[in-house]
């Protein structure tokens, strides 16, 4: 690393080359139909089979040193996706280009090697760790295991992840239930960055734990992102911790992306009626006895959606073609891309 | 100006363990007034959640209310029997727990559910039960209650259960409602809906609401007291504004700081070194003493809370009161 990359720009909306590139990425989830269903679908009966779009046709882009927070309200297909782009979910159409390649055309020494450069961090850190590992090998597995640390200089190795995550290395004989909430992140944080990655998914990683663990934990995420070169992909539901870490956020509904700009765009102009009632909703500190303003309705089930614009339902500026053409994300103002009918109009 | 809903005057709920006695609630004072809200705060095991229990008498073994008073209304129910508890739970006082799929009967029908809350309480027909069952839901916003009654909880969303829990709650008009981290695991526009129709609730009703939550910015909108807990304690207890504005406790400034808007985007977080101590083994003195930027010497011996200010209560030696300290 020279010493020019040591002190990476704050912010870096354009400055990398793409790293993680999602087109047109889908994944559905299909129910077979059991015995009886499909004796009824012989005879003629009208049963289909249950279809779950759970990611619709995204196309993301995350750039070398970037922080991209992903938003939405559960069942959006925020962690699908996030498991598509961590390699652990694959998807049902729609490729994923890694530093430019895809990584199904790679061989497998070479795809091996690729994957392993994203990791992921996890929501729950106690259905996370196995239990019934110590801390030194759910840290020092893999490492060993995909030959980036010899067997000699395993205890040192080991030392050293767990310290750069702020664990004291005299705990690493023990096992994941002796630690606290945070402390037990911190050990996910550290398996996940003991294979050198240098892109991390982190799905809900704060979400778990309170408030004064919160921000410490974010702290780290924040001094590992300098000290190592980091690029994240941080999935989150709490819309505060994703404008304080993010540099891009990208808003999703039932299985879409309905918005995507520069943090402080989304927070100062959000475009999308459903960004702004999203925002609206979010209870401040700031904020004094006060009305609490409300979004008509409820999530529809992604088993049915609505036809045309997902959020037609629940959107104060409904007209009839929201009802049935599906809006695409277009750009509205530099860097800012929303996905909403309203801007042809005007 | 009236008696208050409820006035708690030096709570001390203790566990009795085979590993020691952890005294979950130590010391705890506050007054609610009729149709205020009173949030309560604090981080996971500083004893809201059995607070809130103790006010209504849920509190199990190993458990024990130990000391102090809980008078509602003017009556001690620390020393109230349990059919004078039974009396009270479900009809003057109601409770709201986090977690809606815990709470409502899986294999019940929500109108057997909520007929026979009523018909416990009330000597009314069955058909009468059944109309204020039906009127409740349709009060807190659940579309067609005519046929949404015959369904059962899990044909309900989330949002809606709790709902449905709220109604439960409601079906006495109860002067009273513990509701523990109603919102927690909800979706922020539908936690918006819920926090929207208690507040109405509680200016139309008159009802006092103790809203237990670790989210200073659920309790920033919502409530009109606030009472901040660590490790078994109130720390900090006043008007809302006063509270969040200008902290008195080194801890509750310590997690308003923490709050991310409430810092500059991309910088560290003002965080508050350290974790929650284990209640088994509390150090003398001050239990935030080992986390505390304002720690010394006489923070070794065992603060007391006091009224610093007009209507400001702090247990603290060493409290943020110049202001000169507070604007960092």
């Amino acid at each position: 690393m020279s010493a020019a990359m040591t002190a990476p720009p704050i912010r870096a909306i354009d400055a990398g080359a793409p790293m993680m590139e999602l087109r047109g990425i889908s994944r559905r989830f299909e129910k077979k139909l059991d015995l009886a269903g499909r004796i009824a679908k012989r005879l003629g009966a009208p049963v289909k089979e249950e279809v779950v779009h759970a990611v619709d046709g995204v196309d993301l882009t995350v750039r070398k040193g970037e922080v991209v927070g992903l938003v939405g309200e559960s069942g959006c297909g925020k962690s699908t996706l996030g498991r598509m782009v961590a390699g652990i979910l694959p998807p049902s159409d729609g490729t994923i280009l890694r530093n430019g390649m895809d990584i199904r055309s790679l061989d497998a020494a070479a795809a091996r090697e690729m994957k392993l450069r994203t990791q992921m961090i996890f929501q729950d850190p106690y259905a996370s760790l196995n239990p019934r590992m110590r801390v030194a090998d759910i840290v020092g597995e893999a490492p060993l295991v995909h030959g980036i640390v010899s067997r000699a200089g395993y205890d040192a190795y080991v030392d050293e992840q767990m310290r750069r995550a702020g664990l004291d290395p005299a705990f690493k004989r023990r096992y994941p239930h002796q630690f606290s909430g945070g402390q037990r992140q911190r050990i996910g944080i550290a398996r996940a960055l003991a294979v050198k990655p240098d892109f991390i998914v982190c799905d809900e990683a704060v979400a778990a734990l309170d408030v004064s663990i919160q921000a410490q934990i974010l702290n780290l995420f924040i001094k590992l992102r300098t000290e190592l070169d980091l690029t994240y992909l941080f999935i989150s539901h709490d819309l505060g911790v994703v404008e304080h870490i993010s540099d891009r956020v990208v808003i999703m509904y039932l299985g879409r992306v309905v918005e995507e700009a520069p943090s402080e765009t989304v927070f100062a102009r959000p475009n999308h009626p459903y960004t702004k009632s999203l925002l609206d909703a979010v209870p401040r500190i700031e904020s004094r006895k006060r009305a609490f303003s409300v979004v008509k309705g409820e999530i529809p089930s992604p088993l049915n959606p609505p036809q045309g614009c997902h959020f037609h339902p629940r959107c104060p500026h409904a007209m009839e073609r929201c009802r049935v053409e599906r809006p695409v994300l277009k750009e509205v103002a530099p860097g800012q891309r929303s996905a909403c009918h309203l801007n042809d109009a005007a | 100006m009236a008696a208050p809903t409820l006035e708690v005057r030096n709570l001390r709920t203790h566990f009795f363990t085979r590993a020691g006695v952890v005294r979950a609630v130590d010391d705890v004072s506050f007054t609610v007034e009729r149709g205020k809200v009173l949030g309560l705060v604090g981080e996971s095991g500083s004893g809201k959640t059995v607070t809130g229990f103790s006010v209504i008498g849920l509190v199990d073994p190993p458990g024990r209310i130990v000391g102090g008073q809980i008078l509602f209304q003017g009556r001690d129910l620390a020393k109230a029997t349990e059919a004078e508890m039974r009396d009270l739970r479900g009809n003057r006082i109601a409770m709201i727990f986090q977690d809606p799929m815990m709470t409502l009967n899986p294999v019940l029908r929500i109108d057997t559910q909520m007929i026979e809350t009523v018909l416990a309480h009330k000597k009314v027909s069955h058909e009468q039960a059944r109309q204020r069952a039906r009127d409740t839901l349709g009060m807190v916003g659940i579309p067609s209650p005519d046929e949404r009654l015959k369904s059962y909880p899990h044909q309900f969303s989330g949002g809606m259960r709790q709902r449905v829990a709220i109604a439960i709650a409601l079906l006495h008009e109860p002067d009273l409602i513990v509701a523990d981290e109603p919102t927690t695991a909800l979706d922020v526009t539908i936690q918006g809906q819920i926090l929207a129709e208690v507040q109405k609730l509680a200016q139309t009703t008159g009802t006092s609401l103790i809203w237990i939550t670790h989210d200073l910015s659920v309790v920033a909108g919502l409530a009109d007291d606030i009472a901040v807990m660590y490790a078994g304690r109130v720390v900090e207890h006043g008007a809302v504004s006063d509270v969040l504005d200008r902290p008195l406790h080194p801890y509750t400034a310590g997690l308003i700081g923490s709050v991310p808007s409430r810092n500059k985007r991309g910088e560290p977080l003002r965080q508050i070194p350290g974790m929650t101590p284990s209640l088994l083994s509390l150090p003398p003195g001050c239990a935030f003493r080992s986390r505390c930027p304002r720690a010394a010497e006489a923070c070794l011996a065992e603060p007391e809370i006091n009224e610093i200010l007009p209507g400001r209560e702090v247990r603290c030696f060493r409290p943020l009161t110049e202001t000169a300290e507070q604007a960092a």
